[in-house]
């Protein structure tokens, strides 16, 4: 199946034509949800709510409707600070000190596991 | 590295691109316009089986219909957040989708005339969409691949509930074998038109193969639905209603018939049986769920203003 649907007479699909909400609509929470007991909150998705409790709540019936996880948070996409994109390059790259890894040390065979 | 030289090199690295990487004005319009009907597709797609939760046969088969329901929402919902890490608002959407402005798949403007419908879709349309879907979770752009993920998994529920309906309706009487036939009969074609236009007519498939948008060109996706379905409605005992259909020992493949494209593009331009319903049935939702939504957000307001 394609949703590719060929452009037909009367579809424009320019975003310039619409008025959107211009900010008027609810805010967007980052979604994060436990699998199970002893491992860590992994970001899901993302959901528009008015406040925290109907998030958690719209949280649960869009992304838990089959057992993925025993907990969720939901955080408001605007709290969530990151590197600008070039940043987060330069980050990157900088860390390039190999002997930070274990596997460039050599040990002799002899010594056994280590 | 210029942005470009980067994006480039994760495309053809087969890495991922994410929201906050450079990307090709191009690249970001296409993955918009694909996302959107694809979410539209998905929340319009509720239409024709929601017809029938309140008609279903049994309990059981109320709750499933309800909860693959259920899944269509959730599917668009996944989707539309997408759409938005490429920076576009999901009212913007709604509001070219209720203008005309944006398309949705055509299959959801055929009527769903009887029970049997509703397991010719889960088998047909949902086998058809994960064909496709599939495909996706290999696409270029990273919160498209990973909606199609959650996506695939939801979808094997929707096409076995509907096959297993159909296995049940073919072993029963008379009468229900026929409504399964005429089911097929009316579902198989536009099954096949969900593949969109041969490649030949399909003038942005190159570009987007480029970008690994798309990895699997329409017509090759059409073969593997047909090659994979046949034997499926030979174990029911159905006749897929298609006079050129023959296994060709040569190709490895179903030889079938021509599509009636003149069909497919009058679907497409808005003259489908239900074109017109659908869309006046999600506006009337919108407009007479306002008041919800009105109502959410002044809670939200007096809550934060008390705290």
């Amino acid at each position: 199946m394609t949703y590719d649907v060929p452009i037909a007479p009367g579809e424009t699909g320019d975003l310039a034509e619409t008025t959107g909400t211009s900010g008027r609509g609810w805010p967007m929470w980052e979604v994060f949800v436990r699998a199970r007991r002893g491992i860590s909150h992994v970001h899901i998705g993302s959901l528009h709510a008015p406040d925290a409790r109907t998030a958690l709540q719209n949280a649960r019936d869009v992304y838990t409707r089959r057992g993925e996880g025993v907990s969720v948070w939901v955080v408001p996409s605007s709290e969530i600070s990151a590197f600008e994109p070039e940043a987060a390059a330069e980050y990157v790259e900088a860390n390039e000190k190999v002997y930070r890894l274990a596997t460039t040390y050599d040990i002799p065979d002899e010594v056994g596991q280590m | 590295m210029t942005p470009e030289e980067r994006f480039d090199a994760i495309v053809a690295a087969e890495d991922k691109i994410e929201p906050s990487d450079w990307m090709p004005e191009g690249y970001r319009k296409t993955l918009i316009r694909q996302i959107a009907q694809h979410a539209h597709s998905e929340i319009i797609g509720m239409q024709p089986e929601g017809n029938w939760i309140t008609r279903a046969p049994s309990l059981h088969r109320k709750a499933i219909l309800m909860a693959k329901v259920q899944d269509e929402a959730g599917h668009g919902l996944y989707l539309y957040s997408a759409a938005e890490t490429l920076g576009v608002e999901r009212d913007q959407l709604q509001q070219l989708l209720h203008e005309g402005k944006h398309k949705y798949s055509s299959i959801f403007n055929y009527p769903t005339l009887s029970w049997a419908d509703m397991g010719a879709i889960g088998w047909l349309v949902d086998g058809a969409a994960i064909t496709n879907q599939v495909m996706l979770t290999r696409c270029s752009y990273g919160p498209y691949a990973r909606a199609m993920v959650r996506i695939c998994k939801e979808e094997s529920f929707h096409q076995r509930q509907g096959y297993e309906l159909l296995i049940r309706l073919c072993n029963g009487s008379e009468q229900q074998k026929a409504m399964a036939q005429d089911a097929l009969d009316r579902w198989w074609w536009p099954s096949l038109m969900m593949f969109g236009p041969h490649d030949t007519d399909s003038p942005h498939t190159e570009q987007s193969m480029e970008w690994k948008i798309k990895r699997v060109s329409n017509d090759e996706l059409r073969q593997q639905f047909v090659d994979m379905t046949v034997p499926q409605a030979d174990y029911l005992g159905l006749r897929i209603p298609d006079p050129e259909l023959r296994w060709n020992k040569r190709r490895g493949h179903y030889d079938f018939g021509e599509i009636d494209w003149e069909e497919f593009w009058n679907v497409v331009k808005g003259n489908g049986p239900m074109n017109r319903d659908r869309i006046a049935h999600k506006t009337r939702a919108w407009e007479e769920g306002a008041w919800v939504r009105e109502a959410a957000t002044a809670h939200a307001d007096k809550s934060r203003s008390a705290a």
